[in-house]
């Protein structure tokens, strides 16, 4: 957990938003866009301090909500508001495990959204939102959770090719050496 | 001390949050055209990437099938200058009669070529963003139309690009006329947001007189879109509000799914 880890999910959140603008591909094949920083919010919880996660639901919120019609802003409370309680139970959490990784990601996926248009509707605005809605949710809970066990692997592969490896203890030590036949009494 | 930490981080995202959702508009605006334009050099190495398939296929191109497409372009050229020709002279005529009869005057349409570069991340709007901005005179309101028809409105633009509200998106809403014997007028509002091809055509009076296959053009009330751009075609109607009124179904023109290139018109004349 350092410095290295925070800016590279905060990059990885940049290429999240400007891939789901730039490749509409998901949209006309599947009929919904899928969004990849509610999985990303479950590897920042899981494995990261509560910075990473405050600054990954203010700059991931404002990247979204640039690109988008949404009001600047909105799509931050819903990331912190998945990612906060996940960070304060993560000890509880199996981490490790994909399938854990693969239900945590499906929960924050459509959580996300839902708070997000709870607060567009409360706030007045109209979203497009029927019956095909519910197609759209399955693709991007179905899309979220299998993207969080990825990005967790991809995420270790980078901390192990770039990061900084743990250092491997022994139980020598220089100091407490016992050098036989050296510890005479001195006179 | 740990849990308060953290409590203190959950309060600092909340108060952010919050102040930006409350400035005022014309701050938010430019605060979101400084946010998106941290993405411009990645919409420029993704638009040459994109053009370099193209630019290797060009290269590649047997001389041949030039040959044969330039005769075909020069061709398509004469037929086209011949319907200018023909479209000058009734536009010449359609000039003397309003003159006449004391109407208005039409003035020829200037549009503007603009390419789509971004679609809206969030499933529960239908925008695309544009490379035009208030540098090339692209403005709020003005129609967004292809070769095919209407695709939205212009609503909210910066110096070099602007963002379209589709139509079927809850903010785009047209009048919008029925080719019939009635000439009914209704709205077109949003339909679902599986399909956007398909929008609903509402606020028909009871006894509007639909068929399937009849053709949509805006009407050119409520002061954006001028009227006569086609839009669409009925698809099927029913009777709503215990037959007080009528509802149909518009299959669009244009795809607003597969939008690449998009003509913004730059001087709507919309009638008196």
């Amino acid at each position: 957990m350092n410095v290295f880890q925070t800016i590279l999910i905060l990059v990885f959140a940049f290429l999240a938003v400007f891939a789901e603008t730039a490749f509409p591909a998901p949209r006309l094949w599947l009929g919904a866009q899928i969004d990849l920083l509610p999985a990303l919010m479950i590897f920042a919880a899981l494995n990261s301090n509560i910075t990473t996660v405050g600054l990954l639901a203010v700059f991931g919120g404002l990247w979204f909500d640039s690109q988008s019609a949404n009001p600047l802003g909105i799509t931050i409370l819903p990331l912190m508001a998945v990612g906060f309680p996940i960070f304060l139970q993560r000890d509880l959490i199996l981490r490790g495990l994909p399938f854990a990784q693969f239900v945590l990601g499906a929960v924050a996926s459509v959580l996300v959204p839902t708070l997000t248009i709870l607060l567009l509707l409360n706030g007045g605005t109209q979203p497009l939102v029927g019956w095909g809605s519910l197609w759209q949710w399955i693709v991007m809970t179905v899309g979220g959770a299998v993207a969080t066990p990825v990005i967790f692997e991809v995420f270790g592969w980078c901390d192990r090719a770039l990061g900084y490896q743990p250092r491997s203890e022994t139980s020598f030590r220089a100091d407490r050496e016992i050098r036989r036949g050296s510890n005479k009494l001195e006179k | 001390m740990f849990k308060q930490k953290n409590y203190l981080a959950l309060g600092a995202v909340f108060v952010v949050a919050v102040l930006i959702l409350s400035l005022p508009t014309s701050a938010t605006s430019r605060l979101k055209l400084v946010v998106s334009s941290w993405f411009l050099p990645l919409f420029g190495l993704a638009d040459a990437a994109q053009q370099l398939p193209a630019d290797l296929a060009n290269t590649t191109l047997p001389r041949s099938e030039l040959l044969q497409q330039i005769t075909s372009l020069r061709r398509e050229n004469q037929q086209l200058q011949a319907a200018q020709l023909q479209t000058a002279a009734l536009t010449r005529e359609n000039d003397q009669l309003r003159t006449l009869f004391g109407w208005q005057k039409q003035a020829p349409w200037k549009l503007t070529l603009a390419r789509v570069v971004t679609r809206d991340p969030a499933n529960w709007w239908r925008t695309v963003q544009i490379d035009r901005g208030t540098r090339d005179g692209i403005a709020v309101n003005m129609p967004v139309l292809t070769a095919d028809g209407l695709v939205g409105r212009i609503s909210s633009v910066n110096f070099t690009r602007a963002q379209v509200v589709l139509i079927g998106d809850p903010n785009c809403r047209v009048s919008a006329r029925v080719d019939s014997s009635t000439h009914d007028i209704g709205i077109l509002t949003a339909s679902g947001p599986l399909d956007p091809s398909l929008v609903d055509l509402s606020y028909l009076t009871g006894g509007a007189n639909l068929k399937s296959g009849q053709i949509v053009t805006t009407s050119g009330l409520g002061g954006v879109f001028p009227p006569g751009i086609p839009i669409g075609k009925i698809v099927d109607s029913q009777i709503v509000e215990y037959g007080l009124a009528t509802e149909a179904r518009v299959k669009l023109n244009a795809n607003p799914g597969a939008l690449e290139q998009v003509w913004v018109l730059t001087n709507p004349q919309l009638p008196l």
